[in-house]
């Protein structure tokens, strides 16, 4: 008697050579508090030493863990504490050099990025993180694999206008210095609400303030598996049907993760931290969330129902990965980012997917307007005004949202924006034309919003 | 040991001698080959092994390494994964 069924090995193979299932990526988060000193380049030192130690075999661990059961680890990464604490005590502070000092590290570990050049200012902000904020452009443009987040608001805080309209500016500027790569140093740079403390994703993790030493969190994948599994559905099957197909093969990508999560933790020999049930999509042909939403029968994503699609997808995901482990965090839900998602490009390209509709997905799904080229000429208070809307939706919502826009220099509407790789390539979008600069100039705090009367 | 055991996953052309060949870069190993399915899929030979490594003289990653040769010797794909993916992947 067979102890094993060939259907299960057949689909596993097929999932991973045919839809892409893969896990998305193996993040190293680490607390870099005990690095802090009244020097600079010793806080450097110590910073660059103790990334090192820790992360030495990340890379060569995932190595071993991909080729025993041939599923792809696609990004090794490190999320370390929002570096404006660690920075600030120091009595000749300089926050470009500890950017510089995280890219050395992550290049000598073999990562592709390392994030936590960040600052969580959604009450106001420190000497610190002043600092931090004002070096940002600078230091992603001169750094290749350093990623910035910032938190500007939370339910329980409300959001930070001050904040928010710096943020504006400095993403504007963050492209500006990196205009002949089509202002990448803004599509490396997030603006939150409500930020997860243990996201393994880029461009916004980092080690949370309630973290433990060091942890090993999971981004796992899928969105071919799922477009697959529904296009095998009839038509006319009804929401019961998409929704437990969805759920049943979130739970398989989910476990996957598990293991594999499992696996190189032991092996690295640090606690497991969490999985983020996320689907993160890639550039490549049918690796897409938009196309999830078409095979569940809109011709285009931004067609009306999208947002309803969308939902139904994400809650399903959750409800099927939740099954497969105990430990859940991050961001767990599905990204819609226009640039790394073929089917969202096309989308735009046909005209029928805009700004507006994706700030209504967001309202459902895990992120926020994220990797969306702008013309390079929108003025800085236009992109605050679109970081201020996605932060409302978080903070009356109660969860995650997030901007990552890039106002690409010297481009327009009809241009493209081009990364290659994970980041793929824009059409760049229109935004509104209509001044907001009073509003966005009036400074101080949205207050946090009152959590009855629900409406 | 429940993760010494690996699946073998082989597809290709049908030919003489792929069970013999792969066997015996299993013998090279000391891999004790523990079942053995095969099925054609759309004019495929598809062959799958569940195999024991706990008691091999080599790493796994010399034994995968050891079947890769071979079958690209053979002209077919493989596949060599520890089990625990499967087990983990389809049920609850």
């Amino acid at each position: 008697m067979f102890n094993f069924k060939v259907d299960d090995i057949l689909q596993t193979i097929n999932m991973i050579k045919m839809h892409h299932l893969d896990i998305r990526t193996v993040t190293l988060s680490l607390s870099l508090r005990d690095c802090i000193s009244t020097d600079i380049n010793e806080t450097a030192e110590k910073v660059y030493n103790k990334i090192t130690k820790y992360a030495k075999n990340l890379s060569s661990y995932a190595q071993q863990v991909e080729d025993e059961y041939s599923i792809p680890i696609v990004n090794k990464r490190i999320a370390v504490t929002p570096i404006s604490i660690i920075g600030e005590s120091a009595k000749n502070p300089d926050y470009v050099l500890l950017a510089k000092t995280l890219d050395k590290a992550a290049h000598e570990v073999k990562v592709d990025f390392i994030g936590g050049f960040g600052a969580l200012v959604e009450k106001g902000c420190t000497k610190g993180d002043d600092l931090l904020i004002e070096a940002i452009p600078e230091a992603l443009a001169q750094t290749e694999r350093v990623c910035s987040s910032v938190n500007v608001g939370s339910t329980k805080a409300g959001i930070n206008m001050k904040a928010v309209l710096r943020m504006g500016q400095t993403v504007k500027r963050a492209a500006e210095l990196t205009a002949t790569q089509d202002g990448i140093g803004a599509a490396k740079l997030v603006v939150f609400c409500n930020v997860p403390s243990d996201n393994p994703f880029m461009a916004g993790a980092f080690h949370g303030y309630g973290e433990p030493e060091c942890a090993l969190n999971i981004g796992v994948s899928g969105p071919g598996v799922v477009r697959a599994a529904l296009c095998q559905l009839p038509k006319d099957a009804d929401f019961g049907v998409v929704a437990n197909k969805i759920k049943s093969i979130a739970y398989k990508i989910t476990s996957t993760g598990e293991l594999v999560g499992r696996d190189l933790a032991k092996r690295l020999d640090i606690p497991f931290g969490v999985i983020d049930l996320s689907l993160a999509p890639t550039p490549a042909q049918g690796d897409s969330v938009a196309n999830i939403l078409e095979a569940m029968g809109l011709e285009r994503t931004g067609a009306h129902g999208t947002t309803a699609a969308l939902a139904l997808l994400n809650d399903a995901v959750k409800k099927g990965g939740t099954m497969a482990t105990s430990y859940v965090g991050g961001l767990s839900g599905a990204f819609i980012p226009v640039s790394e998602d073929a089917g969202m490009i096309e989308a735009v390209e046909k005209g029928a997917l805009h700004l507006d509709k994706l700030e209504a997905m967001t309202c459902v799904c895990s992120v926020g307007i994220d990797m969306v080229a702008i013309p390079g000429d929108t003025p800085a208070h236009t992109i605050s005004g679109i970081i201020a809307d996605e932060m409302a939706i978080g903070m009356i919502n109660k969860k995650t949202t997030a901007v990552r826009v890039i106002p690409v220099p010297n481009k327009g509407v009809g241009d493209y924006a081009v990364y290659g790789g994970l980041l793929g390539e824009a059409p760049i979008m229109p935004v509104n034309q209509f001044d907001n600069s009073v509003f966005i100039n009036r400074s101080g705090r949205i207050p946090a919003p009152i959590h009855s009367l629900n409406n | 040991m429940k993760d010494s055991k690996i699946i073998v996953t082989i597809f290709g052309a049908d030919k003489i001698g792929i069970v013999s060949a792969i066997a015996q870069v299993m013998e090279r190993f000391e891999v004790n080959i523990e079942d053995i399915s095969q099925t054609t899929m759309q004019d495929y030979f598809v062959m799958f092994m569940m195999c024991d490594i706990g008691k091999a003289n080599a790493a796994f990653q010399d034994i995968k390494n050891g079947i890769l040769e071979e079958a690209e010797k053979l002209k077919m794909e493989v596949w060599v994964q520890k089990k625990e993916i499967f087990d983990k992947m389809h049920s609850i």
